[in-house]
């Protein structure tokens, strides 16, 4: 429970002098650096043009971030001036997962190019000079002195926790990784220097402008290879820059500076559609945005007030319906068209009334039968359109053909349905609704914030935390439960109007528990609790991931529930709070005692010291 | 610090009668009547089991009691445990049950619900009032924080606060909603004797502050300092009431608490088991009279009896540590 001590030691994983260690490293990421340079393979089968000397194309481009951001982190450990900033927290472990995501990307593109092309002889020499030189990084890397935990303070070994983990990482990944026993040194990260408020503004700016060209890389990946190679080198570097202490800086300054970065994000997301020059990839973008909006929703249920709901893509159903019915579509069994505004307002208002009406029986019982209850309803729902065909019931949604031909929108004269070239820059149908969604969803971002920092929101995490004693602080706990009920199915219903008409068709089963395409309550759920429960920008990377990872990697649909199966057991396995973990959470899940009190035992501030002047 | 407060005017703030409560065959609680009046301290005891957290659910509408009423301060209260938090009492649990994720300072804003009342609306359009009421909150709050000496905590999670912080944080959550009176469930369960006392202080303190306190407690010593009354619950019926020398001179407490049939003439067998026990444990036999004996010359008050010499108490053990 405690701070215990000496649960990380600090070193080599190799036994190497650190110096020799250094140098290898530095000396491997430059090799590394120039290999992008030559030519990988011979013929251009293999895309991303790989062929060319002196011009590094494609997966080569990964490699090549990698590699120097690998350089410029092994040259910071020298204590090189003017580099400091680049690792606060100081040790080396920053170091070691960019040498291993440099690694990764560059064997997994000579790998796949063997594969492709049938066999090694499609190798060039001067992918087998990046092979050597990026091993040789990884391996001097390993000499440095890391992080690691004791052996004491490893994970309880049990066997079938290692034969499974050990399957499903790939039979050797699992065991090496126990082996090298990685942990992170509860380090003081080091004080930033006081910045004037507009250089910090700035340096927001800046965080969040090379957060939309890496979401933009990611979008605009052209074939399966070199979206793999996106996420190994993302994944990889954002490791990295965590345990380098830099995503904490900025998260000091963003959470000091909250407004700011809320606007930063929303200018960020609003200059996406104008990078984006294809219809199908700016269709994603839209796609994700209504994805990661009902998911914000559904954390105000889940994350906020702990109410495990497993129905939530109904509400989704009934906004979507509401709007196709009154879109003006030929085929609507209702034949009125709505101008959109009250479109949206009886979208919101069905899943309003259809969210009370489920919850008001429902939310008399708590945690699992609730969810089986929920699971239900959300059944019931499909179930329901499916059978208002006009033959088992009465015509009111096509039934299982649904309400096709939804018309595009005409707001003030601005057609969603056609392109419009907008200062130079052409925005298609799909930029066009991404736009109107965004609104949305900043609609959604205000309501989750403001509602969660207020009596209100403190009363739905004290309910999560302890009803019973929620209660005996004189809340009324159903009456609560059910206004974050009310609200979550509203903010769905919101967002349904608005995917009715991007997707021009509504059908039953878009609107399923699980299924292969998100938006449904099982990727919802996956999305809030992959990103991060009770966060705010947790669901929205949740979101992002889960839509883009399966739109991208189209040869692996088949597998896609079984692949998206084994990525939650890992992220469960080690990083149970989420990606994006509030403070919170971080405490709950990992016992490394108050994060923000000064560290009160001397022996661990000791090693840190030492550590600090080994390592930088 | 007061010991002694003589209130002008005694209001019944409590005024619990017949309360009965059965699950199924079982009758937890038997008829008890209780009431407590304005500035006064009034304790619980009773044997494990004995029905006195059952009778505290019945109090605070956590269970509805099957016959019998409770009023407070003239108005029968509804069996909602939230109602009842709205009508002006507040309690602490025998568990902590503190919400153990949110902050110090965020954990006593909850006990501030039922004073406030911006609701949903008022949050998403920050409507005028809005920002005046929650820095209203945090300043009450705040000040309660100072009151129990956790203010330089308020940002710490309250899963990371020491046992006695704990408790103390509870009992502050519960005075967030301005009670008119406080209903304390083994508020020193756990506790060293300096924290006991700690503890002790503070519940004069809410009592000085003019909220009546209704207390649960196994600490005899801790219970006959603080209570201006005590009532003894023994299997589900409350077998006496008094000030505290009165309880503790009464045979049947003492009896209820050794395990002694307390109604009935025992069997020949039963004599002998007791006072087979009696022999054998001869040092705790009188320890659950003893405190009755130096009580019994200082009045009911803060009163610490560190001249407290009689030699076979186990408690003299524990005021050396004083």
């Amino acid at each position: 429970m405690t701070m215990t001590i000496n649960t990380t030691e600090t070193t080599p994983v190799i036994p190497l002098p650190t110096t020799a260690a250094r140098a290898a490293t530095v000396t491997g990421a430059a090799l590394t650096v120039a290999s992008t340079f030559l030519a990988w393979t011979y013929t251009d089968a293999f895309p991303g043009d790989l062929t060319v000397y002196g011009y590094p194309g494609g997966l080569q481009v990964l490699t090549l971030i990698s590699a120097l951001l690998t350089l410029l982190f092994a040259t910071a450990g020298y204590g090189v001036r003017g580099l400091g900033w680049l690792n606060p927290a100081g040790g080396n472990n920053s170091t070691f997962f960019v040498a291993l995501g440099t690694f990764a990307t560059t064997w997994f593109t000579t790998i796949a190019i063997s594969v492709k092309l049938g066999g090694l002889a499609n190798l060039e020499p001067g992918g087998f000079v990046a092979m050597a030189a990026s091993l040789l990084t990884v391996i001097a890397a390993l000499g440095l002195p890391l992080d690691r935990h004791t052996k004491e303070s490893q994970p309880q070994f049990s066997w079938p926790a290692f034969i499974g983990l050990t399957l499903i990482t790939g039979l050797i990944t699992y065991p090496l990784w126990r082996y090298i026993r990685l942990g992170s040194n509860p380090r003081e990260i080091r004080r930033a220097k006081e910045l004037p408020n507009w250089a910090e503004i700035l340096i927001i700016a800046g965080a969040f402008g090379v957060a939309l060209y890496v979401f933009t890389y990611g979008i605009d990946t052209e074939y399966a290879e070199l979206f793999i190679g996106y996420i190994i080198s993302v994944a990889f570097g954002f490791t990295a820059l965590t345990r380098a202490g830099l995503i904490a800086r900025i998260t000091r300054l963003t959470t000091k500076h909250r407004n700011v970065t809320l606007a930063a994000a929303l200018v960020a997301a609003f200059c996406f559609p104008f990078t984006q020059q294809n219809e199908q990839y700016a269709l994603i973008g839209a796609n994700i945005l209504i994805f990661a909006t009902v998911a914000l929703g559904l954390n105000v249920v889940v994350g906020l007030a702990g109410l495990l709901d497993l129905g939530y893509v109904a509400f989704l159903g009934v906004g979507a319906y509401a709007a196709a019915l009154v879109s003006g579509s030929p085929l609507s069994p209702v034949g009125v068209q709505f101008p959109f505004w009250a479109a949206v307002l009886t979208g919101a208002a069905a899943s309003l009334v259809f969210g009370v009406v489920i919850g008001a029986p429902t939310l008399r019982l708590r945690g699992d039968y609730l969810a089986i209850v929920t699971l239900g309803f959300g059944e019931i729902f499909r179930l329901t359109v499916n059978a208002l065909n006009g033959v088992s019931g009465p015509d009111l949604t096509n039934g299982s053909q649904g309400i096709p031909s939804i018309p595009d929108l005409n707001l003030f004269g601005f057609d969603f349905g056609v392109s419009h070239d907008i200062a130079g820059f052409t925005l298609g149908r799909s930029a066009n609704y991404y736009l109107l969604m965004l609104v949305f969803t900043a609609v959604v971002v205000l309501v989750f914030r403001r509602s969660g920092e207020s009596r209100i929101g403190r009363a739905w995490v004290a309910i999560r935390e302890d009803e019973t004693a929620a209660t005996a602080m004189g809340i009324n706990a159903f009456r609560l439960k059910l206004l974050a009920f009310a609200l979550g199915a509203t903010l769905a219903g919101l967002a349904g109007t608005v995917q009715a008409h991007v997707s021009y068709t509504v059908t039953p089963e878009q609107y399923q528990f699980a299924g292969s395409v998100p938006p449904n309550s099982a990727f919802l759920l996956a999305a809030v609790i992959l990103g991060g429960m009770g966060t705010l920008s947790g669901p929205l990377v949740g979101a992002a991931l889960l839509y883009l990872i399966p739109a991208k990697l189209q040869f692996m649909q088949d597998y896609q529930l079984f692949l998206f199966g084994i990525a939650l057991i890992l992220l469960m396995r080690f990083r149970p709070e989420g990606l994006v973990a509030d403070r919170r959470k971080q405490l709950e899940f990992h016992e490394t005692g108050q994060l923000d009190v000064p560290a009160e035992d001397a022996p661990l501030t000791q090693t840190t010291a030492g550590t600090t002047k080994a390592g930088a | 610090m007061t010991t002694e407060t003589t209130t002008p005017t005694t209001t019944t703030v409590l005024d619990a009668s017949g309360v009965t409560m059965r699950f199924g065959g079982l009758t937890a609680v038997r008829d008890v009547d209780l009431t407590v009046n304005s500035g006064e301290i009034v304790g619980l005891i009773g044997p494990n089991g004995a029905g006195k957290t059952t009778f505290f659910n019945c109090l605070t509408g956590l269970y509805i009691p099957t016959e019998g009423k409770v009023s407070y301060k003239g108005t029968v209260l509804p069996p909602k445990p939230h109602l009842v938090t709205k009508a002006g009492i507040a309690r602490t649990f025998q568990n902590i049950r503190l919400f153990s994720n949110m902050t110090v300072l965020e954990n006593v804003l909850v006990g501030r619900h039922t004073r406030t009342k911006e609701g949903l609306w008022s949050a998403l359009l920050r409507l005028p009032g809005f920002h005046k009421a929650e820095d209203a909150s945090r300043e009450r709050a705040m000040e309660l924080l100072e009151f129990i000496g956790l203010q330089d905590k308020a940002d710490h999670l309250a899963r990371n606060l020491p046992y006695g912080d704990q408790r103390k944080l509870e009992i502050a959550r519960a005075l967030a909603s301005d009670p008119g009176l406080l209903l304390l469930d083994e508020p020193t369960a756990g506790m060293n004797p300096q924290e006991t006392r700690v503890t002790e202080e503070l519940i004069f303190a809410i009592r000085d502050q003019g909220i009546a306190v209704l207390v649960i407690e196994h600490d005899m010593r801790f219970i006959f300092n603080l209570c201006d009354r005590v009532a003894c619950l023994v299997q589900g019926e409350k077998l006496v009431e008094g000030t505290a020398s009165e309880v503790q001179a009464d045979e049947r407490v003492i009896a209820a608490y050794l395990g002694t049939p307390f109604e009935g003439a025992p069997g020949a067998e039963e004599v002998a088991e007791v006072e087979a026990a009696e022999a054998h444990a001869g040092t705790t036999a009188p320890a659950q009279a003893a405190p009755a004996k130096t009580t019994d010359t200082t009045p009911a008050g803060t009163t610490t009896p560190a001249d407290d010499t009689t030699p076979e108490t186990p408690s003299t053990d524990e005021e050396g540590t004083r």
